[in-house]
């Protein structure tokens, strides 16, 4: 049984994005890149993100993350430090969710396979 | 076998297969990310034929409301006509039957439809200049039900069509109007839910319309409406809404100027930390934000954080 059934399958995941989204906004350190966007569009590209991660049905190509950065990486800088900040912050979203130590690593580990996309290498 | 219409072109579409994939069988490329019903990117509206239920599941149920739905996991019932951006449903020609000076810069405009048209309170139209291409979107005040469409005009320096319908256009004159559009009003799914509304200028305008449809909804629920203006002289319809509050004791209104004097019952300051000092906790509002648009997207982001759910987020931030 994936995670994402484990935790209630897409309602998890629509807590899990608000919680992170709301961690990573008040984050003076990363929130610039996500001034002035579509907070609609990024919610559902964030869900799209964390359902991949959590072992949901999913089409994650890598494609999307690259173009979708290459900008933030060109133009202001987006780097494995502020990579590493969003990744804090997906730990103490499952944290708060109470998903055990042992998954949240293994999660972890899922999202920091998309590193290299993210930023463009 | 259902057949798809878009860009003036049918598809069929086979048994047990989405509209993405049938498009894309046909060589016809339309965004699309997830294909999951997830992202929304390949989000598109059906302007005939009736969307299934599961190809909605998600979406905000004012973009449902409007048969909105995501191509990626629509499986069709029926044929369907589809449109990727906000079509246009055709002009309707309109005549102007009353002006009035709301205050110093804002003008109510009335408006009598050749043809009555279908709208949810709090969306608006685009006018069009009748003799130039100018097009110009403002939000509708009425109500569906009301005989006339009533929208509010602030006259802007050099501004082209706010100076045609403030000097040019005369009480008779005719142009016309398409739309409606905007995903911004009122839908009947929690009468009890604490409502926030705040409207900056002419933002007011939509919210005239969807607290007046909330009450006749028979909404419940606290509803906050903050009017933000620069100064006193920027208010208006102060009257008719302290009338409002009166009469219904779950309206709370709160008229703000960021300068000078304050009118009664009023504040004075920064509208965003006055609605964050008023109300710090959002969780399980809904909130509607409407008029200036750095306004809008700054209390946008303050509404979330302050712990509202992005689909109870609505907002008309006029661009």
């Amino acid at each position: 049984m994936s995670l994402y059934d484990e935790l209630g399958g897409e309602a998890s995941i629509d807590a899990a994005v608000g919680i992170f989204y709301r961690r990573v906004l008040s984050d003076a350190y990363i929130k610039r890149f996500f001034e002035g966007i579509d907070m609609e569009k990024q919610a559902g590209k964030q869900k799209a993100f964390l359902t991949m991660v959590f072992g949901g049905p999913n089409n994650y190509t890598g494609m999307d993350m690259r173009v979708g950065h290459k900008h933030l990486v060109e133009k202001m800088g987006l780097n494995d430090t502020h990579f590493e900040h969003v990744l804090a912050h997906l730990r103490s979203t499952l944290a708060e969710l109470g998903v055990g130590s042992d998954k949240i690593q293994e999660i972890i580990n899922i999202a920091d396979s998309v590193r290299d996309d993210v930023l463009n290498r | 076998m259902p057949m798809i219409t878009f860009d003036g072109h049918d598809y069929d579409c086979h048994q047990g297969e989405t509209i993405l994939e049938s498009l894309t069988r046909h060589g016809v490329l339309v965004p699309s990310a997830c294909g999951q019903g997830v992202c929304q990117t390949c989000l598109t509206k059906a302007v005939k034929g009736k969307p299934p239920v599961e190809s909605q599941k998600g979406l905000k149920d004012t973009l449902a409301a409007q048969g909105y739905f995501l191509t990626c996991i629509c499986k069709p019932e029926e044929d369907m006509e589809l449109a990727i951006a906000d079509v246009s449903k055709g002009s309707v020609g309109i005549t102007v039957i009353e002006k009035q000076m709301l205050n110093e810069s804002v003008m109510r405009l009335r408006f009598q439809c050749d043809e009555k048209i279908e709208y949810f309170a709090g969306q608006f139209v685009n006018l069009k200049h009748p003799d130039t291409d100018l097009v110009r979107s403002y939000s509708l005040a009425s109500l569906p039900e009301d005989a006339s469409l009533e929208l509010h005009v602030k006259r802007v320096p050099d501004g082209q069509m706010s100076g045609f319908l403030h000097e040019t256009l005369q009480v008779g004159g005719r142009l016309s109007l398409d739309g409606p559009a905007g995903d911004c009003f009122y839908t009947e799914r929690d009468l009890d839910q604490s409502l926030l509304m705040v409207g900056v200028g002419t933002g007011l305008a939509p919210l005239y319309g969807i607290v007046r449809d909330a009450l006749q909804h028979g909404h419940r629920g606290d509803i906050h409406l903050f009017h933000a203006s620069l100064a006193k002289q920027g208010l208006y319809y102060v009257d008719a809404l302290n009338a409002l509050a009166k009469q219904h004791e779950n309206v709370h209104y709160i008229p703000c100027v960021l300068h000078g004097d304050v009118p009664e019952g009023g504040q004075q300051g920064d509208i965003q930390q006055l609605v964050q000092a008023a109300v710090p906790q959002l969780a399980g509002w809904r909130i509607y934000v409407c008029g200036d648009p750095e306004i809008v997207n700054g209390l946008k982001q303050t509404c979330f954080m302050a712990g509202a759910s992005m689909s109870d987020i609505y907002t008309d931030p006029f661009v």
